[in-house]
């Protein structure tokens, strides 16, 4: 038996040792590279490998950094709440109201997330433009008679691209956890007395909580660190901290900075996070 | 049908519309003859089209992105195999740890991934071509190929497996002749989403070429004149059609993947 169990493990990590080496190299590596660099300092090319913390220092008390970090995660924080807003329903709609075609509109749903995220991002600028489609639309239709502003090259523009591009990403895990919901549940708070609102409330959306979960969590982290989005439609005042750990690494020249600003802001992610699994544990842990 | 449901669906029908409305206009401005990408529309042309073919820019990059894009899909695609044959196999220590860790580049920020692969290309004084941007896409499609090939593997009987062992055959001879030709569907899907997902692909891409750009990245470039916007959606339209085609094949693989058991049985 315990031979049996040995040749098992050895068989398995015979097949898994090549990927799991190659994540090593390529990610386990880089990350650890990039810790290790952002202990260090830079000027100009000659590399200073004193251990400092200067670095984590600029980056918590630099008011532009602040700032940033700030706006990131407000920025990312929003898009997730209105993403799940949005994408809860529609999730809803399809499980329960979908009938035959739930895999229609599943397919439906994917169908807009084939372009590549780039063009799509890029598209918002076009559509929020001050000489752009909605713009142009709505002063074609007469229903405004000058071009509204407060739209593109600020946080709202960011905003609103990043709740459509990240869309599926939440309708498709809050579908699967409504799926999974024993509609028998539902029949039994029903014969309870259990009104609709009640039903919803208290049945399922605690046993659809997973997938919420899931969901948000999909969208927060990878968004804190979008580069593209705030690049193409946030102008100034939307920039986010993507954009200046790029900046770092390009025209500014400090490597370590940027990757103290990068183990920051994943040091920050991987807390939010955490915290916001532990905050909703008790509807979770049933799984 | 009840009121609230009238509600659900007039919101369902509304949301889809919001989701649909960029992609809708890459291909409306492609063919509309105005320079300036507003309403109302001017006429048609195929000009922007005509355009894309003079650009030898443009064909270098497509170049580069084809050999990105088939290499790291194919490499993905193999440890993909080797990660999910195992992980549906065996039964072993360390194996949830060890794959939680190898899928992480799913959820990870990808400027995190582009940075950290950037600070060791340089303090290895690595320089940047073509092929640092083939490993970076391999440890992004890796995660997408493992968990297609996944409900493949998972799909497999593995009575199929003793018999052929039963009947003589060695462990390659199974896999090769049993197990491959079961599981081959799963690797087409992988091959084609990661193929699209490479195709896609700007971060990684931006932060690891080095003078040789991939079409993500010549695109970005395009983005600063608004002369060439015309010309930009419409290689975005072509992209879209490539995307929308590749995807469904790969569905379709995918599906018979799944379906593949019971045609066997």
């Amino acid at each position: 038996m315990i031979f049996a169990i040995r040749t098992e493990t050895k068989k398995g990590w015979r097949l898994l040792s090549i990927p799991f080496i190659f994540s090593l190299l390529l990610l386990a590596a880089p990350l650890t590279m990039m810790f290790l660099l952002s202990f260090w300092t830079q000027d100009y090319l000659v590399l200073d490998k004193t251990f400092t913390l200067n670095n984590y220092i600029e980056a918590a008390t630099q008011p532009v950094y602040q700032l940033l970090f700030q706006r990131s995660l407000i920025i990312s924080l929003t898009v997730t709440f209105f993403t799940v807003l949005l994408a809860y329903p529609m999730a809803y709609f399809i499980s329960f109201h979908g009938g035959e075609r739930k895999a229609l509109w599943l397919f439906l749903i994917t169908i807009p997330f084939w372009t590549s995220y780039l063009l799509r991002m890029f598209l918002w600028k076009v559509i929020l433009g001050y000489n752009g489609v909605f713009n142009s639309l709505l002063l074609w239709l007469e229903m405004i008679t000058e071009p509204v502003t407060f739209i593109l090259y600020n946080a709202n523009a960011v905003v609103i691209a990043l709740t459509h591009g990240w869309a599926p990403f939440a309708i498709l895990p809050i579908f699967v956890s409504l799926e999974k919901i024993d509609r028998s549940l539902l029949e039994a708070s029903r014969d309870l007395g259990d009104g609709p609102f009640h039903q919803f409330f208290r049945v399922i959306l605690p046993l659809s909580a997973p997938g919420v979960v899931g969901a948000a969590l999909i969208i927060f982290i990878p968004t804190v660190g979008d580069y593209i989005t705030p690049k193409l439609v946030g102008g100034t005042d939307g920039l986010m901290i993507a954009n200046m750990i790029q900046v770092q690494f390009s025209k500014a020249n400090n490597a370590p900075l940027a990757a103290a600003l990068s183990a920051s802001s994943l040091m920050i992610v991987a807390f939010i996070s955490i915290v916001f699994v532990l905050f909703n544990k008790k509807y979770l842990r049933r799984y | 049908m009840t009121r609230s449901s009238k509600y659900l669906k007039f919101f369902a029908f509304t949301y889809l519309i919001f989701l649909y409305a960029p992609a809708l206009l890459l291909p409306i401005f492609s063919f509309n003859s105005s320079q300036i990408i507003a309403f109302p529309l001017t006429g048609f042309t195929f000009h922007w089209f005509e355009t894309l073919l003079h650009q030898s820019t443009l064909h270098e990059a497509l170049r580069n992105s084809l050999i990105v894009a088939v290499s790291s899909s194919v490499l993905a695609t193999i440890l993909g195999i080797l990660a999910s044959r195992s992980a549906t196999r065996y039964d072993f220590t360390g194996k949830q740890i060890s794959l939680t860790f190898i899928l992480a580049p799913l959820v990870l920020p990808e400027i995190i991934v582009g940075v950290a692969l950037l600070i060791v290309l340089m303090q290895l004084g690595l320089s940047l071509n073509l092929w640092s941007v083939v490993l970076g896409h391999t440890l992004l499609i890796m995660p997408f190929s493992i968990l297609i090939m996944n409900s493949a593997f998972n799909n497999l009987d593995i009575s199929l497996e003793e018999a052929s062992m039963d009947l003589g055959e060695n462990q390659f001879g199974t896999f090769y002749r049993i197990i491959l030709p079961l599981v081959f569907p799963g690797i087409m899907a992988s091959l084609l989403i990661g193929f699209t997902l490479s195709l896609d692909e700007f971060i990684i891409a931006f932060f690891l070429t080095g003078t040789d750009t991939t079409l993500p990245v010549y695109i970005w470039a395009q983005f600063r004149f608004p002369k060439k916007l015309p010309t930009t959606m419409a290689l975005g339209t072509l992209l879209l059609v490539t995307s929308f085609i590749l995807l469904s094949l790969s569905e379709y693989f995918r599906r018979r993947a799944v379906n593949s058991r019971s045609s066997v049985l």
